[in-house]
């Protein structure tokens, strides 16, 4: 059974009295374990899907199912709830709360969590540790550069161990060497972690990073934009691996 | 890393702006609270006086003193035990900013004032010396001075200068008596009155009655003998004369809250203004904290607890700032206002007002952020 089911998915924005439809009729699979990039031109509705595999947004027919649980009809409160279990998002201007040092960002969502203060500063610095920022904890995302601010927010997407990892263009205002660093930090997770990553990018060198890469064009999956999963380490081997940032 | 973290380095974000907020919050409690206190310890005079004592003025005000000669015909009446007399004397001492009261009182008058509490030994002390003088112990305390010493007062009713000699120091009791007044001796001031043709007359009488509930007649009783004299008579019980002072002033109390409910007011659309402010500029980490599974009910809870926090704080000065002045450090206003005391009640109505502005404030920008669409927020940002 997969891990993500989109079984149907319209959905349409409304401006003013005009009706304009960005997803039509969306089925899409993913595996657990799975590293899949989303690319297509602007406007096709790769930000659209990743909002609603994040529970984000709610389509306007159809369903979204991540884990057995329907989350496209849930609650605004039940849904938030479910999010903060289940969805590590990473965000393309990486949007780390500036007044709050690497560490608090990264404790930030765990104050969700029934864990204790101790508990939480331990689990954030294992996050941190694994984005290779352990000696950057206690500074302000002012004193990261791009690709280091981005690495705390992937940490912070980490850091409660989460069942889907979401990234909109992590890449996409960061220089080619620290752009790198990230996909390389995206590929071990999902190569030692066994995390299932859905990526939205516009580069194609980001997307070869991913195991299967889908375009989307006006709302659809393009019929043969599928790729074989890459060769490498498989999901399976790298679950083993997960679960080590909550523990 | 908690909640109150965030909070903290929210209000940390803009420290000038949070500073300016929480200090004008703060002077504007003070003034709320200073004029609440003035009120409320007016009001307290007002209930300080006696039902068992009566006062007789002139009908036309205090102003036109009644003749001495009433006395023995008040001390004649029916159901007065003692009849005492006083008299405005105005003097200051040395500049007119060391504003206090002082009065000419005779002997009878301090005994039928349980409230002025003197030692027997100055009493006895007092009564011997005809230029002596009772002070109270805050007054004593303002100007350093001590018993023995001799001070001079520059009349204004009474022009010269007139020296007096502390022989007795009082103090109140009961709470919220005032402790900052001089008394001295009538028949002194009838010496000062006679050179300048002053003498004859005092300023009020004060009669004991033995039944209170006897009061209202003797008072009829004696407004009426005196009705078509040269100098008619109002007699009323000691606490409607306190009353009818601070009845002088108009309707203080309106006066007063309308200035409070003003101060409140104009500080609210600060604070409201500025805590909007904050939190629209954070629309985006809105987006993010519910990106990250903060529910709607987490984040209007952040918004109004630092709102709650600012607000908090501008009270801590205003509130703690008035409770310094005038419950640690005795301020009086230079004479002009003795006794002020922050009173739990008033600081009550300061805390009620304090929530009523942290609650006004963050309501509207708490609900837009709790409402805050997070796809909408984030795309705002880009």
């Amino acid at each position: 059974m997969p891990l993500v089911e989109v079984r149907d998915v319209r959905k349409v924005y409304r401006r003013d009295t005009v009706e304009v439809p960005v997803l039509d009729g969306l089925n899409l699979d993913i595996e657990e374990g799975e590293f899949l990039a989303l690319m297509g031109p602007s406007g096709s509705g790769k930000s659209t899907l990743l909002n609603l595999l994040a529970g984000l947004d709610s389509p306007t027919s159809g369903t979204v199912r991540v884990g057995g649980e329907e989350i496209s009809s849930m609650k605004p409160k039940r849904l938030a709830a479910w999010r903060a279990r289940h969805v590590g998002f990473v965000f393309q201007m990486y949007n780390l709360i500036p007044v709050l040092t690497a560490l608090q960002n990264v404790e930030l969502p765990l104050l969700l969590t029934p864990l204790n203060k101790k508990q939480r500063r331990e689990h954030a610095e294992t996050a941190l540790r694994i984005v290779g920022l352990e000696d950057r904890m206690h500074h302000f995302p002012r004193q990261l550069s791009g690709g280091q601010e981005q690495r705390v927010a992937i940490a912070r997407a980490i850091v409660t161990d989460p069942t889907l990892i979401l990234a909109d263009e992590p890449t996409g205002d960061l220089d080619a060497r620290s752009a790198e660093e990230i996909l390389d930090l995206l590929s071990r997770l999902n190569a030692e972690y066994g995390k299932t990553i859905v990526m939205v990018t516009h580069d194609p060198h980001a997307a070869e990073r991913a195991r299967r890469v889908l375009h989307l064009e006006k709302g659809a999956l393009v019929d043969g934009a599928a790729r074989p999963v890459a060769a490498g380490a498989t999901a399976a081997a790298g679950a083993a691996n997960a679960g080590e940032v909550a523990r | 890393m908690t909640r109150a973290t965030l909070v903290r380095a929210n209000l940390g974000r803009h420290k000038r702006r949070t500073i300016l907020t929480v200090l004008g919050l703060g002077i504007a409690l003070f003034l709320f609270v200073t004029l609440q206190t003035f009120l409320h310890t007016l009001r307290s005079v007002g209930e300080i006086g006696s039902e068992t004592r009566l006062v007789v003025t002139n009908k036309l005000g205090i102003v036109f003193p009644p003749p001495l000669a009433y006395r023995a015909r008040l001390q004649a009446v029916d159901g007065v035990e003692s009849v005492g007399y006083a008299s405005w004397f105005g003097g200051i001492y040395q500049d007119p900013s060391n504003f206090f009261a002082n009065f000419a009182v005779d002997p009878e008058y301090l005994a039928m004032y349980p409230e002025i509490v003197v030692s027997p030994e100055h009493r006895e002390a007092f009564m011997a010396d005809r230029t002596g003088a009772v002070v109270g112990v805050r007054l004593l305390d303002r100007f350093g001075w001590q018993v023995g010493q001799t001070v001079t007062l520059r009349g204004t009713i009474y022009p010269g200068d007139h020296d007096f000699t502390i022989r007795g120091v009082y103090s109140a009791g009961r709470k919220g008596f005032d402790e900052t007044s001089m008394f001295f001796h009538h028949r002194y001031l009838e010496e000062i009155a006679r050179s300048q043709g002053m003498d004859g007359v005092v300023g009020w009488y004060v009669l004991k009655v033995s039944d209170p509930d006897e009061a209202p007649a003797i008072a009829e009783a004696i407004d009426k003998t005196y009705e078509n004299s040269s100098s008619p008579t109002r007699t009323q019980t000691d606490k409607a004369f306190n009353l009818s002072f601070i009845g002088m002033y108009g309707n203080i109390g309106f006066f007063l809250n309308a200035i409070g409910m003003a101060v409140v007011f104009a500080i609210l659309m600060v604070s409201a203004n500025t805590i909007a402010m904050s939190a629209r500029e954070r629309f985006a980490e809105v987006a993010v904290l519910k990106t990250l599974g903060f529910s709607d009910g987490d984040v209007l809870r952040i918004v109004v607890a630092e709102a709650a926090s600012i607000v908090g704080l501008g009270l801590l000065l205003g509130l703690g700032g008035a409770f310094l002045l005038f419950n640690v450090m005795d301020f009086d206003m230079g004479g002009f206002a003795p006794g002020l005391t922050v009173s739990p009640g008033v600081a009550l109505v300061a805390s009620g007002a304090a929530a009523l502005i942290a609650i006004a404030s963050a309501a509207i920008p708490a609900w837009q952020a709790a409402r805050l669409k997070v796809t909408d927020a984030l795309r705002y940002v880009a």
